[in-house]
């Protein structure tokens, strides 16, 4: 077992932050903490990384106590905080550089780690790192993380503030990294981002509300859940939830999802209804669930 | 080691990179020293003077032309008693009396030497002063080219009176001022600032996630400054003796000695401004507020100590501003040894280390 969080809470003066949590990554597994911001993400990985110390509960990495062992941890795990923590002032070079220094080694000695996200960002390599893309700054902080080849890589929102197809390369480097042994533990709030997870905890106001692989929190979805459109969008939610057996409807891209209560809903009479509410081209067909359906009805 | 010559080449990097601390880090100085240099100027030019003759012989008469034909003086009217000194300097416009006393040639003949009064205006104190010192080299270079071609060596004593303030303060007071202020300023908000924005900008998150110690990224942080601190106290020492004349008459290498003392005491100081403010700007109005006033205010740079109440002078005490101070004039002005300065050395050495040891234990290991 690489990460363990048993029974931890945390709280800011009034605040609860976190409250119980536990879960466990295991050797070389990449887990996702998927949550909306303020959900208490953050203050986890700040356990995790000594950087705070927990009001209840224990936690380990691989095998130190966080709060014990604090400086063995801070010598092998890499950490990468949600806010872009480089010198802005210092090339991409040096930021690199300084960060291999401080662990007492070098890049070429862990260039086969960094290569293939180096590469990206080796033609910028004399330009300042406050000059970067966003995207070309969390592939440097992420070479900067692993400059010392950690065992535990402890990632936060690190595809936040990132356009679409770095977010999409960004994964597959994480891919990529697990691959190569390393533990990673990662969180975001886009939930289409899990699906590259071995497992993923759905946290949410400080507590854990499930952990288990993408695939099964989708397969596990008892409900079944309509794609429902019409001409008019914005009377058709409003109507919806007029419906007399609706139990949830919410904007889903093009699409109003609605999820009925009764489990023998048949959908000819959902189009009449709105078709007595002068609805056109109306639309209802099964919907491909997604982790989001999921968190929206936890 | 490998890891804390890193650190500190990131340092330079950072200070070498940023326009507005280089410029704090050396312009300022020497705009300062210049501009302190300048406002209390030691030359003076076509002053106004009054002459009160009482023998009116030739002797005296040569004196009086030759003050004439310096550049510095020009002799506004003769008095006839000392009765209207009081009222010539009420008008304003006369600086300065020069009083020969009767008999002036005979007794410089006789009794091989004769004196002249300088009766000066110190409201303005340097002004007087420097009239006083002027009037009294004229006279003795008069006096040495007389000697050299007669052969008998007579004195003319020069005695100076001042009028108003008699306890003139010193023009050199400015420079170990200065010095004091700028190192001040230079060693303790630049070293609370950097590493404020370390927190601020997220990457201390990072360093504390790292195996650098906490001593190591403080002297890190604080290294390069002493360094830069010292080229600015060498650079304030240099543009005072070359631009100024201000002497150093003691050691060099106590005054360095007791300069570096002084900038460990204010990083420290610096370093404890850091641990207990969270932004920049926090940083930079602790700095100046709880720094540069004291400093300014209560070190005796700019107001005497002996002249502050009583309480103020007991807040004094702990302020090391005052000590440096008080160490380099000695060393500076009056040429002495660490055996006359050794007690506020000690002084300024338990502050330091008092400073050091409080900033350790409120460094912060983690986050909160």
């Amino acid at each position: 077992m690489s990460i363990i969080v048993h029974n931890i809470s945390k709280s800011y003066k009034a605040v609860k932050a976190i409250d119980a949590v536990s879960f466990n990554v295991e050797e070389g597994e990449l887990f996702g903490l998927i949550g909306p911001d303020g959900a208490g993400k953050t203050t986890i990985f700040r356990i995790l990384t000594t950087l705070l110390i927990a009001n209840e509960g224990n936690a380990s990495v691989s095998g130190f106590d966080v709060a014990k062992d604090f400086k063995s941890i801070r010598n092998s795990v890499g950490y990468m905080p949600g806010k872009f923590s480089l010198y802005q002032d210092l090339t991409v070079e040096e930021n690199l550089t300084f960060f291999a220094t401080i662990f007492g080694t070098t890049i070429d000695a862990n260039y086969d780690l960094i290569k293939d996200i180096y590469v990206q960002i080796e033609p910028f390599k004399n330009r300042r790192a406050g000059a970067l893309s966003g995207g070309m700054k969390q592939k440097l902080a992420l070479c900067c993380a692993l400059i010392h080849a950690p065992r535990v890589l402890f990632l936060d929102e690190p595809t936040t503030g990132v356009d679409p197809i770095s977010r999409k390369e960004f994964w597959e480097m994480l891919k990529r990294l697990q691959q190569k042994g390393i533990t990673i533990l990662v969180s975001t709030p886009y939930m289409d981002e899990t699906s590259l997870c071995d497992r993923i905890a759905l946290i949410q106001n400080g507590k854990i509300l499930k952990i288990d692989s993408p695939e099964n929190i989708i397969k596990n979805y008892e409900k079944i859940i309509y794609d429902v459109s019409t001409r008019n969008t914005h009377s058709l939610i409003h109507d919806l939830k007029n419906y007399a057996s609706h139990y949830s409807v919410y904007a889903f891209g093009e699409y109003i999802h609605y999820i009925d209560k009764n489990s023998d809903f048949d959908s000819t009479n959902l189009r009449k209804y709105l078709e007595d509410k002068n609805h056109t081209e109306i639309e209802i067909k099964k919907a491909n669930i997604t982790i989001e359906d999921v968190f929206m009805d936890l | 080691m490998k890891r804390f010559i890193g650190f500190i080449k990131k340092e330079f990097y950072h200070i070498f990179r940023d326009k507005r601390s280089l410029f704090i880090l050396f312009g300022m100085p020497i705009a300062q020293i210049l501009l302190f240099g300048f406002a209390i100027t030691n030359e003076i030019n076509n002053v106004d003077i009054a002459v009160l003759d009482h023998s009116k012989d030739f002797e005296t008469q040569k004196i009086i032309n030759k003050l004439k034909s310096s550049p510095y003086f020009s002799i506004e009217n003769q008095l006839d008693s000392e009765k209207e000194i009081e009222s010539e300097f009420k008008k304003g416009k006369v600086k300065a009396v020069l009083i020969f006393e009767p008999n002036f040639s005979q007794n410089l003949v006789n009794k091989k030497a004769a004196t002249i009064q300088t009766v000066t205006d110190a409201t303005e104190p340097n002004v007087a002063n420097t009239i006083a010192n002027y009037t009294s080299a004229v006279v003795q270079n008069y006096q040495s080219q007389k000697n050299s071609s007669s052969g008998s060596p007579a004195s003319v004593e020069v005695q100076s009176r001042m009028f108003y303030n008699p306890e003139l303060k010193s023009v050199f007071n400015f420079v170990p001022g200065v010095m004091t202020v700028i190192l001040m300023l230079v060693s303790a908000m630049m070293t609370s600032i950097s590493i404020t924005r370390e927190k601020e900008l997220g990457t201390m998150e990072i360093l504390l996630v790292s195996p650098l110690k906490p001593f190591q990224v403080i002297i890190g942080k604080v290294f390069p400054y002493v360094f830069l601190s010292i080229i600015n106290a060498v650079v304030i020492l240099l543009l005072g003796y070359f631009v100024f004349k201000m002497p150093i008459n003691g050691s060099l290498f106590l005054l360095l000695f007791e300069s570096i003392l002084f900038i460990i005491s204010a990083l420290s100081l610096g370093i404890l401004i850091s641990t207990i403010s969270d932004s920049q700007q926090t940083a930079m109005m602790l700095s100046l507020m709880g720094l540069m006033l004291p400093v300014i205010i209560l070190s005796g740079f700019i107001f005497p100590i002996n002249s502050m109440p009583v309480p103020m002078q007991v807040i004094s005490n702990i302020i090391p501003a005052k000590w440096f101070i008080i160490i380099v004039k000695a060393i500076m002005l009056k040429g002495v040894g660490i055996q006359y300065i050794w007690k506020e050395t000690l002084v300024l050495i338990g502050m330091t280390l008092f400073f050091i040891a409080l900033s350790i234990k409120k460094y912060k290991i983690r986050l909160e």
